[in-house]
């Protein structure tokens, strides 16, 4: 199941990728009535997602009866207004069923574009000046290393970051309560003791914490790869830009032939200008060292007790923390990646593998990350110390309903 | 160097519980050791701590006649009562695993572990997994488990429960036979009747005291009373009731014989002996039986946790 699961994802990204596509494809048919003699048939021609039919001979209420017993998807009805900013107000579209919201993104928008230009006639203005007089701007945005970047890269750096921060709560909720369930099952099997006379406690702990680890970044590769193989597989059956492909839809349609060719390749371009490899580093090193300090709690909890229903009450003060770490993340870091909580809370251990992780892309000073590294680390140490303790005592405790207080105590022992 | 395991004056406390106070004993080398007292006397914490399982708030355990190491685990072999097994572990990859983790190799471990199957008659389990096992089962793969490392320190905890009659001879024969080798042997029951057959020595705890310890020889003579079993034959026994009761302590006694005889329990006073005893008895009566009583493993129990409440 576990191997299955990154198939599954494919798979489902695959179809999500596949149906889209399909839908946009597919083109509707709109009929119109144009009263206004604004609009010639160069105006609304057909383009990629709409295929128009022109009923204006036949009169507004003839075609309303017609279109309302056709497949056509609606009936566009400009009324006959010669005042522009009137008319504009007064377009309707008659349909069955409520209308896609792109179809009528597209139809204000050629309707925008040509009655724009009606006025600027009227009001005597030349449009072959006005598009030339066009400047625009765009700024090259760049760090002071030099290294150069663009809008675009902002967003793939929040969706890097994002997507990094998310991996590792996730990772850490999932190995952690793997740690957790093995503790348990060893103490419920009554195996424990057997153990613990041939390995010191600690040891067990500690081998329970790395090996989990070991497994995590192991079903991580083989994850990585099948992803991989997935992708290229996917891409090649059903010939879609998977990466690209959720986002087309939101691209104006000019700007999308523009960069339909090259997109690809300009995104996978900028990618790489970030620096992946010690962002994949970093990401290793923060996972672990979160993993760790997260694990070592839960192996205390597993300890604590008896069965995993009991844990309930000590699982809330550990996932606590990752949440927040989640939701400052997504609050501060998209606005403010230098910003005073982003910075705070990058520092702080318990968020600090989420946090600083989606701070990376935006360029951290190393002297920050490694003082986080190093907060994180040694907090890791200090928790390790007292989750043995209650590890020692918890795992040979039975049938004893656990509280903070009994938790304290054993600290002591 | 005589004793394989020395505890000196060990102490645990667990906050305001008092487990050890002050706890010696002495574990001469091949001999079996009961180690006894009531529930919540501290047998297990004190097994715990020769374990290294738990560490002990002063006092120390000696090994050999060493100061007890880390090491030393390999040389013991401890069958806790809470005891268990990974249940959807195969059984016979699992004794492996545990047997490695006392320090033997694959090829040593697997060797040892075919001898004890084959012994057992349970060749056939290799493959079976835990979940799979009865209770009993279970129970011979944990026994087999703590001897597989051959310790030179056994430590039973309620070995026998959860056996049948056949099983548990089977086992008490496995931990005479290992002591025949040179082990040493630790045995916590509440069983009385096996303490009877299997220890030379014991050592009795309660509420975290030593209250007694020595051979169990030495111990049954300390707590007997002088007291004498006797069956008279005799036709007027009444008058020998009271003949008897001027002189001695009599109490009624219980035991089986053929014929319709006084039975009582007799206890002597102001340094008499049995051979007064016999010769007065004589010149009153028949004797039919005569034995000295001799206290239980279980009496004694029960008289010394007794006198220390």
């Amino acid at each position: 199941m576990t191997i299955l699961s990154p198939v599954l994802m494919i798979g489902m990204i695959a179809l999500v990728a596949f149906l889209t596509k399909s839908s946009i494809e597919k083109k509707s048919t709109i009929a119109f009535v144009d009263d206004s003699g604004f609009f010639s048939e160069n105006d609304l021609e057909d383009n990629n997602t709409i295929h128009f039919e022109d009923l204006t001979s036949i009169g507004l209420e003839k075609a309303k009866v017609i279109v309302n017993e056709s497949t056509q998807e609606g009936l566009l009805f400009l009324p006959n207004n010669k005042d522009i900013n009137q008319l504009a107000k007064s377009i309707q579209f008659f349909s069955k069923d409520s209308p896609g919201m792109i179809t009528i993104s597209t139809l204000e928008s050629i309707i925008e574009k040509k009655l724009q230009d009606e006025k600027m006639l009227q009001l005597n203005i030349d449009i072959q000046k006005l598009e030339k007089s066009r400047v625009k701007v765009d700024i090259n945005l760049a760090n002071f290393s030099g290294e150069k970047s663009s809008k675009l890269i902002n967003g793939i750096k929040i969706g890097l970051g994002m997507a990094a921060g998310y991996m590792i709560m996730l990772f850490i909720i999932v190995y952690g309560a793997m740690v957790m369930r093995s503790v348990i099952e060893e103490k419920t099997s009554r195996i424990i003791e057997v153990i613990i006379s041939s390995v010191k406690p600690f040891q067990l702990m500690l081998g329970k914490i790395f090996g989990m680890a070991a497994a995590g970044l192991t079903q991580f590769f083989i994850w990585g790869v099948l992803l991989f193989i997935g992708m290229i597989i996917s891409s090649f059956v059903f010939g879609t830009d998977l990466s690209g492909n959720l986002n087309t839809t939101q691209i104006p349609a000019q700007q999308m032939e523009v960069l339909a060719q090259s997109k690809g390749q300009f995104i996978l371009l900028e990618i790489l200008n970030l620096p992946l490899f010690s962002m994949f580093i970093l990401f290793i090193l923060y996972f672990l060292c979160g993993y760790l300090l997260y694990s070592s709690i839960y192996a205390a909890i597993g300890a604590a007790v008896d069965n995993e229903t009991d844990s309930q009450q000590f699982m809330l003060p550990v996932l606590m923390p990752l949440m927040i770490a989640v939701y400052v993340g997504f609050a501060t870091v998209i606005n403010d990646p230098h910003g005073t909580i982003a910075t705070l809370f990058s520092m702080i251990p318990f968020t600090s593998p989420i946090v600083m992780l989606m701070r990376i892309p935006f360029g951290v000073p190393w002297w920050q990350i490694l003082i986080s590294l190093l907060i994180l680390f040694f907090t890791f140490l200090g928790v390790v110390w007292i989750a043995a303790k209650i590890y020692r005592v918890g795992i040979l405790m039975y049938g004893k309903k656990v509280n903070y207080k009994e938790i304290y105590k054993w600290l002591k022992y | 160097m005589k004793n394989l395991l020395v505890a000196e004056n060990v102490v645990k406390n667990f906050g305001e519980f008092k487990a050890l106070d002050k706890v010696s004993i002495q574990v001469p080398k091949e001999s079996i050791f009961g180690l006894l007292g009531p529930n919540g006397a501290g047998k297990t914490t004190l097994l715990r701590i020769i374990n290294q399982i738990t560490l002990p708030d002063s006092g120390q355990i000696l090994f050999d006649g060493k100061k007890l190491e880390p090491n030393d685990i390999r040389y013991i072999g401890y069958l806790p009562e809470e005891r268990g097994l990974y249940k959807r572990m195969k059984v016979g990859e699992q004794v492996m695993y545990l047997a490695q983790l006392k320090g033997l190799s694959r090829s040593e471990a697997k060797k040892r572990i075919n001898y004890w199957f084959d012994k057992f008659e349970i060749g056939g389990w290799w493959n079976k997994k835990v979940e799979e096992l009865s209770k009993g089962m279970a129970q011979k793969i944990q026994f087999i488990i703590t001897v597989l490392h051959q310790p030179k320190l056994l430590i039973f905890d309620e070995p026998f429960s959860g056996f049948d009659p056949i099983n548990v001879n089977l086992i008490k024969d496995e931990i005479l036979d290992l002591k025949e080798k040179g082990a040493t042997i630790i045995f916590s029951t509440h069983r009385m009747e096996s303490v009877e057959e299997l220890c030379e020595h014991i050592a009795l705890l309660d509420k975290a005291n030593k209250v007694l310890e020595g051979r169990l020889v030495d111990i049954k003579k300390q707590f007997k009373t002088n007291t004498f079993e006797v069956g008279l034959n005799v036709e007027n026994k009444t008058e020998l009731l009271q003949d008897l009761r001027a002189r001695f302590i009599v109490s009624p006694a219980n035991f089986k014989s053929l014929e319709d005889d006084l039975k009582l329990n007799i206890k002597l006073q102001n340094n008499e002996t049995s051979s007064d005893l016999i010769n007065y008895l004589n010149t009153k009566a028949s004797i039919n039986h005569y034995v000295e009583v001799i206290p239980s493993a279980s009496d004694i129990f029960i008289r010394a946790v007794n006198q220390n409440h």
